[in-house]
């Protein structure tokens, strides 16, 4: 009953994913219906506005069901069960628990001294977009033409080729938010991707996902700009942010007068305010690059005054200033565990800050912003939990698991469908050699969707990119 | 004030002690006496007038060293004006030593320390030859109380980034580094015939030959940044050629040539959580430290971010996950750079008679469960406090106290 909830659930995501930005996403009627109606009908009725947009073809891949047993099974949902076995199937966690018996034809796992937890996420990472081997060839983030190019998707710049996206896969990570980088005010749409090898980034979207709308506060885009027309200051990043929505609003009104009626010539599409007019629907999420606290009281501001809510401010090493505001607000915070001091506004970063955060009820997550700290987003946890606790703050280890797991789900809009391991979700799962908040742990094992992508101690399952063949040396090589 | 701190004594007792230079001692004493050692062992006579601290169930190290970053050298790294590290407009700046831009009330220094790093590497950078780099405790009023070695090294970039200065080639960089040496050697052969401008134009100026000549004469290592294998030759290809005393920092394809650098005695600093392939070395692995250390390299760990130098314990703990014993991650952020620096006399090890850096640990230094419970420098216990410490006081609960 569950899994069928589930499964419509998803094909109504996956069809809002499709619609063009000109309309609202979120279409009422659920329905493999609406997946129908994607479909172009005669070439000659139709026009851009009612065709796919850039469609997901993700599909599970097919695998055996799965018994990790006899583990510490970590559930994000309050429990660690000591013992504990979890029963994976097509895609989906079946079963979690103490006495979970195994189907004749699973793979069963041992997991004596082993950990099992979600499958990480990552709310802001740039594989992909600056691709390693880094080189400007690849140099594919920052649209920095102009301060507001909403108009762009991160995921046409995507390249599934990485090498760095093996790398984070053995750290454990199952899904990203690959977003724009930060020079312009509103950087563009980002992308909400499955973690796994794929051929093009459409195999890798996850269905039905909100897409992120990336903006930035402070210094970037007045480094950026302050040269080149500008904006200069931050009064002139408020005045761009301001300038941009008021357009959207316009043009989301013609749209939707349009939409209700279908009267006279569509108006003409613009493809910088389709995607702010899905911010002012609510369909598409900002995810707003903003360090210091008082910046982040005036993007409340904004919000408040266009009528969208910020999902979660990224990089937020001031945060703790104004944990009460974002609680009220119902915004999140993605930060870092300790990074400070590499620029101005990040000169008050403390170790406390997401303990101080959990503490006030705030909706964090432990973003990396970097292809080395996606590799290790367990520790980076852990030592935010340490430092809180040392501080005097009682964060527990299943808040400081959800700091990596469901609250980076719920940034993205996906926190019914991953981020715990309980019955009826998907089946991202990572076993770990040891308890993933201790330095020498390590991801054993990592199930996305049911498929076993990464297995530390067989080669058959340690995927490597078309970059890495005959130029990088495989993993063991040196043994 | 400091001479009263200085002659206190400290015995910190009942702690499984780490000398590193010998096996760890369960219930041991370290005492300290002026600012130095003065005994280690289970059956030390404490003086009737030492200040105890109980570290019973605690772990006793030496304090660690971070061979590597910018340390007082850097306070915001967007802001131009608090770098000191780089000089500009020379490619072979050999004369310039960065110990006079260091900056003692850094707010770096004591969010580093209180996380049990005391003694860090100030190098500097962005040249073919950068300068000479300076090792420097993490307290003191003025430069020359943290200095512990000054020049420690000279700096050469054989990486990707030195050929910028180059000719755009890595061939450039051997034949620009060799003039330069053969430069220098012929600037002392004729040091009169240089200054009565009766010489061809040599490749750098006098005060940059001059500072080179304690390189060649093997005094005064050479740290050669190098990745790439055939980099890495060739930083070991000069070594023989002139006879330097050669570090490879970086190396970040140093497992696959670990053999010819052991035979080689060449020490390397490497940073275990450095795995991002660029064409500068593709090979680039987790599993260096550990190669590298098996093959009988000494290596010293770095943590090359300089606001976040307290991550050397982190990085050493994924030395270990990756192939190095915990012995020799431990060795290779104390014992091991102080030899590479040339400071073993004094630092690196639980010794009567060294500088007394100890650090007492809650558990393992490189757990994150571990807390940092008293660090001494110097003989001095530092307190645990830092601009990052006043501003979660301020806002542990808000709104905040002003």
């Amino acid at each position: 009953m569950r899994t069928t909830t589930f499964s419509l659930l998803l094909a109504s995501l996956a069809a809002a994913c499709a619609s063009a930005g000109a309309r609202p996403a979120q279409q009422a009627a659920p329905a493999p219906a609406a997946a129908q109606a994607v479909a172009p009908k005669a070439a000659a009725e139709t026009t851009s506005v009612d065709r796919p947009q850039y469609p997901s073809t993700y599909r599970r891949h097919a695998n055996p069901p799965v018994l990790i047993r006899n583990a510490t099974i970590m559930t994000a949902t309050g429990q660690e069960i000591a013992g504990g076995s979890i029963l994976l199937r097509d895609g989906r966690i079946v079963a979690v628990g103490t006495s979970v018996q195994a189907p004749a034809d699973a793979v069963v796992v041992d997991g004596t001294g082993k950990y099992v937890t979600p499958g990480l996420i990552d709310a802001h990472s740039h594989l992909g977009v600056y691709a390693a081997p880094g080189t400007d060839a690849e140099s594919d983030g920052n649209e920095a033409t102009r301060p507001v190019t909403a108009e762009v998707w991160a995921e046409h710049s995507f390249w599934p080729q990485d090498p760095q996206i093996p790398l984070a896969i053995a750290g454990g990570i199952t899904t990203i938010q690959a977003l724009p980088g930060s020079a312009n005010l509103i950087g563009g749409r980002s992308a909400i991707l499955k973690l796994i090898p794929a051929r093009t980034v459409q195999e890798m979207k996850f269905p039905g996902a909100h897409y992120g709308m990336k903006m930035a506060c402070g210094e970037n885009p007045k480094r950026v700009y302050g040269n080149r027309g500008g904006p200069q200051t931050r009064m002139g990043n408020m005045a761009g942010y301001r300038a941009a929505y008021i357009g959207a609003e316009e043009y989301r009104r013609r749209w939707d007068k349009w939409n209700a009626n279908h009267t006279g010539d569509p108006p003409s599409r613009d493809l910088k305010n389709e995607s702010l007019a899905e911010v002012l629907r609510g369909n598409i999420f900002v995810q707003n690059h903003c360090y210091r606290a008082d910046e982040m009281a005036q993007m409340l501001d904004l919000g408040r005054e266009f009528g969208f809510k910020i999902r979660a401010f990224h990089h937020g090493v001031e945060a703790y200033k104004i944990a009460d505001l974002l609680a009220a607000a119902g915004t999140g915070a993605a930060v870092w565990a300790d990074w400070w001091g590499f620029k101005e506004e990040a000169m008050d970063g403390i170790p406390e800050n997401a303990a101080l955060l959990q503490q006030a009820g705030v909706r964090l997550n432990i973003h990396s912003d970097s292809p080395s700290g996606i590799q290790r987003l367990n520790q980076e946890a852990a030592k935010a939990m340490y430092a809180g606790i040392r501080g005097g703050i009682p964060v527990t280890r299943d808040q400081a698991l959800r700091w990596i797991t469901f609250n980076p789900a719920w940034a993205l809009g996906l926190d019914s469908i991953i981020g715990t391991l309980e019955p009826g979700k998907m089946a991202d799962v990572v076993v770990w050699s040891a308890d993933p908040f201790s330095v020498y742990a390590k991801a054993l094992q990592v199930y996305n969707d049911g498929w076993l992508v990464y297995d530390r101690n067989d080669p058959t399952h340690q995927p490597r990119t078309d970059f890495e063949l005959g130029q990088v040396p495989a993993p063991g090589s040196d043994r | 004030m400091i001479a009263f701190l200085l002659a206190q004594t400290i015995a910190i007792t009942g702690g499984t002690v780490y000398p590193v230079s010998g096996p760890k001692l369960e219930h041991a004493t370290v005492l300290i006496q002026g600012g130095k050692i003065t005994a280690v062992g289970t059956s030390v006579t404490i003086p009737a007038d030492a200040t105890r601290i109980d570290a019973t169930g605690k772990w006793v190290t030496p304090g660690l060293i971070d061979g590597a970053g910018q340390m007082g050298l850097v306070e915001i790294g967007a802001v131009p004006g608090t770098r000191e590290a780089s000089y500009q407009g020379e490619a072979i700046a050999a004369a310039f030593n960065v110990g006079e831009g260091i900056n003692p009330a850094s707010t770096l220094i004591p969010v580093t320390r209180i996380q049990g790093v005391t003694t860090a590497l100030a190098a500097p950078g962005g040249h073919l030859v950068s300068g000479q780099a300076v090792l420097i405790d993490l307290d003191g009023a003025t430069i020359e109380q943290m200095i512990v070695k000054s020049p420690v090294a000279m700096l050469a970039d054989l990486s990707e980034n030195g050929k910028d200065e180059a000719g755009n080639s890595r061939a450039g960089v051997g034949l620009k580094l060799r003039q330069l040496f053969r430069d220098a050697l012929e600037y002392e052969r004729r040091k009169t015939d240089f200054s009565r401008a009766q010489m061809q134009p040599l490749s750098a100026s006098a005060a940059n030959l001059e500072a080179l000549l304690p390189v060649l004469h093997g005094q005064l290592p050479l740290i050669a940044i190098a990745n790439r294998t055939s980099d890495i030759r060739t930083a070991l290809r000069l070594a023989r050629e002139f006879k330097l005393k050669l570090i490879i920092a970086g190396a970040q394809e140093g497992w696959a040539v670990a053999a010819e650098i052991a035979a080689a005695g060449v020490p390397v600093l490497v940073e275990p959580l450095d795995n991002i392939p660029s064409f500068d070395a593709l090979g680039v692995r987790y599993e260096n430290a550990g190669v590298l250390a098996k093959a009988g390299v000494k290596v010293g760990l770095l943590e090359t971010d300089t606001h976040n130098a307290r991550n050397l314990r982190q990085q050493a703990g994924n030395a270990v996950s990756y192939g190095m014993s915990w012995d020799q991650a431990l060795r290779a952020v104390t014992l091991s750079p102080a030899e590479i620096f040339g400071v073993a006399d004094r630092y690196g090890s639980l010794e009567a008679g060294k500088v007394a850096d100890v650090v007492v640990w809650s558990g393992d230094p490189f757990e994150f469960t571990t807390t940092v419970e008293h660090v001494f420098i110097r003989g001095r216990e530092v307190p645990l406090r830092s601009r990052q410490t006043e501003l979660f006081e301020r806002y542990k609960t808000l709104p905040p106290k002003y």
